[in-house]
């Protein structure tokens, strides 16, 4: 796989932030593992955004992966956090695969809202389905890490490693990904698609690929969410989740595979900021954030760093 | 004789009461260079879609090297070897020309990897001993197009934009090349320099090239065979100094002046 300097610098900031994560307080490495999560999420939508699609479902499969480790800890035992988190990728990916190809017909707001309603659908399902807690969902029993079951104090440094190993396997993936000849068929999907198919290329092969893609990176970072929480509920795969990965995908823009994460980190600072401030119209700050950003930085934080770039000789 | 690649058979297509093919029974040689010629709706382009893939005909089939790919869709026709331009050039518009000619060299690349998620755009393709970024340098070369190489081709002008649009087409290197009126829109100093050097082009592949086009001189001058088409029909299928002196193609489409001067011209 491809591994350019912004990636391994990534990895290294990653690195840096696991050998400090004693000395970091535990509502940070809170606040950190959810941005990773969160962050895996836009990875994922980053790559519709490349190809000129908008998913407001996106919520549906970071609920999938967050049930799937919530139930297979809960109901088969399954506590290895090595084995939850591929698994829940895998069922969230299958179910990817599986509406991928229905989805991957659609186009334009026709996409969006399509995968609005799965995730309703399955929204749906968990709130009437009181064996799973209905609307209260239900607790997640503490994970093991490769065999070690971590003291309470250590838990959410662990997560957190876990999580960053997660990121950087699935970054440097992403990279390699946008950087191959399947990543410039992005951009031409979104310029030209009937161009692209007398190309010889399957532009709905492509956009049924990145559906599974964004699947399973939205299943780890259910998986992570569920772990870092202990809590699962439907309130996961409502609309007002895939809006966030939405708003954090605009925050951060589509340039480099790093700006979903710089995105989830500022959302993350700006929603604990908000909540604590004003508790009940934390929402107003969220959405005069997004204002703002759309107004003086359409392309996202990341087209700073770009400048920034471009300004290099 | 060369062997027959394309056959057309009886190939009929109506859209309500206009009928845009009528009994289309076209065989084309290997290596050909065939010009097809009519007056607007007169049916050509509703043949280069319905060999490309783009319109399925109501009757009728399309073989390719005997094989048939009436109802393929215009992507596996493309991985045939049956490739196209547009008569309005369809580019990638946010991307430079350079990245233009790399999609299409990438998705190339693609192919010859069989979609693998691991194709490396830094490695050579299989069967082109090239790197995407060389073959993409070296085909705006080959149609003029370096000062253009770092232009996005939204504001490339008319004449590059076809030019591009070809070499896109040429990418993958076609047995067959369906060029839909590649001077159309173009000054006419620019229509003869683009020609030639498409057919420059196109001869060093030994590509077999059927082209739409309304300048008979640019016809009389490249095209070996004329397909004259009238309401759906073809009305004259011969060399050009015969078929554009066909008494119902000067009625039709190219008129008394044209005609007289066919002769002058070879």
């Amino acid at each position: 796989m491809m591994l350019d300097k912004m990636t391994v610098r990534f990895g290294l900031v990653l690195l840096a932030m696991m050998a400090l994560t004693p000395f970091i307080p535990q509502w940070a490495l809170f606040i950190l593992t959810i941005t990773g999560a969160n962050g895996l999420v836009v990875l994922g939508l980053m790559l519709f955004l490349r190809a000129g699609l908008v998913s407001f479902g996106q919520a549906l499969f970071f609920c999938a992966g967050a049930y799937t480790t919530g139930l297979l800890a809960l109901v088969f035992g399954l506590r290895e956090v090595f084995v939850l988190l591929p698994l829940s990728a895998i069922v969230s990916g299958a179910l990817a695969y599986l509406l991928g190809f229905l989805l991957a017909k659609y186009r334009a707001i026709f996409f969006g809202l399509l995968s609005l309603a799965f995730s309703m659908i399955l929204y749906g399902l968990l709130v009437k389905t009181e064996a799973l807690g209905s609307t209260d969902g239900f607790n997640v029993p503490a994970v093991t890490i490769l065999g070690w079951a971590p003291e309470s104090d250590q838990v959410r440094q662990a997560v957190l490693g876990v999580t960053s190993v997660v990121i950087i396997f699935c970054v440097a993936f992403v990279n390699h990904l946008l950087k191959s000849p399947r990543g410039l068929l992005l951009t031409a999907i979104r310029d030209n698609e009937i161009r692209a198919e007398y190309m010889g290329a399957s532009a709905r092969g492509t956009i049924h690929l990145i559906y599974v893609i964004a699947g399973v990176l939205s299943g780890f970072a259910g998986a992570i969410a569920a772990i870092a929480v202990g809590h699962i509920d439907p309130a996961m795969a409502f609309w007002t989740t895939s809006g966030e990965f939405i708003f954090i995908a605009i925050l951060g823009g589509v340039g480099s595979v790093v700006a979903p994460f710089i995105g989830a980190l500022l959302f993350g600072m700006i929603h604990s900021v908000a909540f604590s401030y004003s508790p009940n119209t934390w929402q107003a700050v969220i959405g005069l954030s997004l204002i703002f950003v759309i107004l003086l930085l359409p392309n996202g934080l990341w087209s700073l760093v770009s400048k920034y770039k471009r300004g290099q000789p | 004789m060369s062997e027959i690649i394309l056959h057309a058979k009886g190939l009929n297509k109506s859209f309500g009461a206009v009928v845009a093919a009528a009994d289309i029974d076209v065989a084309v040689p290997s290596g050909a260079c065939i010009g097809l010629i009519g007056t607007n709706g007169a049916g050509k382009t509703t043949f280069v879609n319905m060999i490309t893939g783009y319109l399925k005909p109501d009757s009728g089939t399309v073989e390719f090297n005997g094989r048939d790919i009436t109802q393929l869709p215009p992507r596996e026709i493309t991985q045939l070897g049956i490739c196209r331009s547009f008569q309005i050039p369809q580019l990638y518009n946010t991307l430079t020309a350079l990245e233009n000619l790399e999609v299409s060299f990438g998705i190339v690349s693609l192919i010859a990897n069989k979609g693998s998620l691991f194709t490396r755009t830094e490695r050579v393709i299989p069967g082109y001993s090239k790197t995407i970024r060389q073959l993409a340098e070296e085909s705006l070369e080959h149609f003029g197009l370096i000062a253009y190489r770092d232009k996005v081709a939204r504001v490339l002008p008319g004449g590059v934009r076809k030019l591009l649009d070809i070499a896109m087409a040429m990418a993958m290197r076609p047995k067959i090349l369906l060029l839909d009126e590649p001077t159309s829109g173009v000054s006419t100093e620019e229509k003869f320099q683009i020609m030639e050097m498409v057919m420059h082009a196109v001869r060093q592949g030994n590509t077999t090239v059927l082209f739409v086009e309304h300048d008979m001189e640019i016809v009389s001058k490249h095209a070996e065979r004329v397909l004259a088409f009238y309401e759906g029909r073809i009305i004259a299928d011969a060399a050009p100094e015969v078929a554009l002196k066909d008494e119902r193609v000067v009625k039709y489409i190219v008129g008394k002046t044209h005609a007289a001067t066919v002769g002058q011209e070879h």
